[in-house]
């Protein structure tokens, strides 16, 4: 059945995942590695926007929103409490709640489509401008300055339960990457199960779900706030990765980019984004250690042509192309088949002739 | 009529966008069991009155009752959940999901997942869908896209059935077959029917309720009714 073709798919992924884990430091700099547990983190971002609009159907321009709480929470309660592992926790719930707030409001409202969108971004910028105002030693949360423009230092993993064992870069790399290989496979079972299910079935026809007497509300807010709970997640380990968070993260164009890794990475499929995060942070990483090209001018046109050329996103022209390719596959044997017989049979009657 | 056995009942209901009044003051009662069809000509109301009914209109005044159970102004799911299953107008289908995902769906929102399994093949089954089981719903003819709609009704195995125009744009044999499954639903369901085609209720109906101006003007068999002078005057007359 189609269902396990699926889920084998998802298996493949996850063991190249584990694989990409495990070679990456033999084989990359040092310096790529601390560079990386930033971009997984920014994944996990796309992931959730895979999530909430490739599958949902909520246009969320303001995921970074919880991105950016995720981060700020963890960076406050890890200088607060001195551990990371209840910081990150915290990082998840406060994007969560935030999220469930905004989404009832949003959702129980009836707020949809461009609104929901525009409401959303501005959350994002209207957070932006709060934490840039926030300099001046009268702006802390427990031990935490919130530093303003300068954001606020967020310090690194350690082991659960033992403060003292700051985790190595390396060891940063791994926890984010095993992080995103869960996050990744949690998505995969999500949108399989009827949660999942009715959730795509809503982004398709909102009317026909609601008369087969699904509260269609409910389940957008609950796709909406698990979303915002593994932005929150994503939050952590770029702030980690950084050693720092600012209120960049709110910014508009943090909120473009996650836009942009969906549409190129392709909406309905959750492996696209992921790997749209990584191609194009390499591009514009590569492209900021030239002058040549402006890596902004660059990373717009990548999105114009994207639009125009391949509007789908390129994981979902892929799987199109080999569709057609089987498809041609099974039709040219179908025809040879055919042709195979006509001769034989025309040999018969040509026998039967003599 | 036996108080008792009205499923279905509204009272004042009235329906105003702006000046027009779409629906006014419509006393209307529904028996279980009926096949009840609503007939009228363009502009009648009865899809209006029809959205009422399903909770996609907020009525202006009026109240709409199932089972005794003051249902005026909720929400769709609401209605849906007491047991009512709807089809639209205009055909609301999951256009990306493939015809076995969409009856799926609705028989999973009662059942548990290996009942809603069984539902969906014995669905698929007897609507004749075999062949396209596996297609989005979005690439199938008009006609079948209206059984996949009707078979997501029946998956739910509702004891109340609203349909409007579920004969809309189908062949005469697609028609006829729709007519069949209508009855079909008939021998465990209450159902209403909206319908333009005056042949298709002809093969249903038993009892009809004629709409006009935005009220009732009669209610009868549709002999009665194609015999009547004022029927014949605002609907039937241009026709025979």
């Amino acid at each position: 059945m189609r269902l396990s073709r699926d889920f084998r798919g998802t298996l493949v992924i996850a063991v190249c995942g584990l694989a990409f884990t495990l070679f990456a430091p033999e084989v990359l700099e040092f310096f790529t590695i601390i560079t990386l547990s930033q971009v997984i983190g920014l994944a996990i971002l796309a992931l959730s926007l895979a999530l909430v609009w490739g599958f949902g159907g909520i246009l969320c321009f303001g995921q970074t929103a919880f991105f950016g709480l995720g981060a700020y929470a963890y960076a406050v309660t890890a200088t607060n409490i001195g551990g990371s592992t209840g910081a990150i926790l915290m990082a998840i719930l406060v994007a969560a709640a935030f999220a469930a707030i905004l989404g009832y409001f949003i959702f129980y409202g009836r707020v949809s489509d461009v609104y929901l969108a525009i409401i959303t971004l501005t959350v994002a910028l209207i957070l932006y401008s709060l934490t840039r105002r926030t300099s001046g030693p009268e702006y802390k949360i427990g031990n935490a300055l919130l530093g303003g423009f300068n954001g606020t230092a967020a310090p690194p993993l350690n082991l659960p339960g033992d403060a003292g064992t700051v985790l190595f870069p390396e060891d940063t790399f791994y926890v984010a990457m095993i992080a995103l290989i869960l996050a990744y496979v949690f998505c995969c079972w999500l949108v399989r199960t009827h949660f999942g299910r009715v959730c795509i079935a809503i982004r398709e026809n909102e009317t026909r779900a609601e008369l087969l007497a699904y509260d269609i509300r409910l389940y957008k807010l609950g796709i909406f706030i698990i979303g915002a709970a593994l932005a929150g997640l994503g939050g952590v380990f770029f702030c980690v990765g950084v050693s720092r968070v600012t209120p960049d993260v709110f910014s508009l164009s943090q909120a473009a980019v996650a836009i942009i890794w969906v549409i190129v990475g392709g909406r309905g499929t959750l492996i696209g984004p992921i790997l749209a995060t990584f191609a194009l942070h390499y591009l514009t990483a590569s492209l900021g250690s030239q002058a040549l090209l402006n890596a902004n001018l660059v990373l717009g046109t990548v999105l114009i042509v994207f639009v125009l050329l391949v509007p789908k996103g390129v994981v979902p022209s892929i799987i199109d192309l080999a569709d057609i390719r089987r498809q041609r596959r099974v039709a040219r044997s179908r025809e040879r088949r055919l042709r195979l017989r006509r001769t034989r049979n025309g040999n018969e009657t040509a026998g039967v002739g003599k | 009529m036996n108080r008792a056995e009205i499923v279905l009942e509204t009272r004042n209901l009235s329906m105003h966008f702006g000046g027009v009044r779409a629906v006014d003051r419509v006393d209307f009662s529904l028996s279980e069991n009926e096949l009840r069809c609503l007939i009228g000509p363009n502009g009648a109301g009865k899809s209006t009155f029809f959205k009422c009914l399903t909770g996609q209109l907020r009525p202006t005044a009026g109240d709409v009752l199932i089972r005794d159970v003051d249902v005026t102004g909720r929400e769709p799911h609401e209605i849906g959940a007491l047991g009512v299953g709807i089809k639209t107008q205009v055909p609301n289908v999951f256009e990306g999901l493939t015809t076995e995902e969409n009856i799926w769906i609705s028989a999973r929102r009662w059942h548990r997942s290996s009942r809603a399994r069984t539902l969906t093949t014995e669905t698929i089954e007897r609507l004749q869908l075999g062949d396209v089981r596996s297609e989005p719903v979005g690439r199938l003819a008009h006609g079948q896209r209206q059984w996949v709609e009707l078979g997501m009704v029946v998956a739910a195995e509702p004891w109340l059935v609203l349909l409007d125009e579920p004969a809309a744009g189908m062949t005469h044999e697609e028609t006829v077959r729709t007519a069949e499954l209508i009855r079909e639903i008939n021998r465990t369901a209450t159902l209403i029917v909206v319908e333009h085609d005056m042949q298709f209720i002809r093969m249903i109906s038993r009892r009809v309720t004629l709409f006009h101006e935005g009220g009732i003007l009669m209610e009868d068999t549709m002999e009665a009714i194609s015999a009547d002078a004022r029927a014949r005057q605002v609907y039937l007359g241009h026709r025979a």
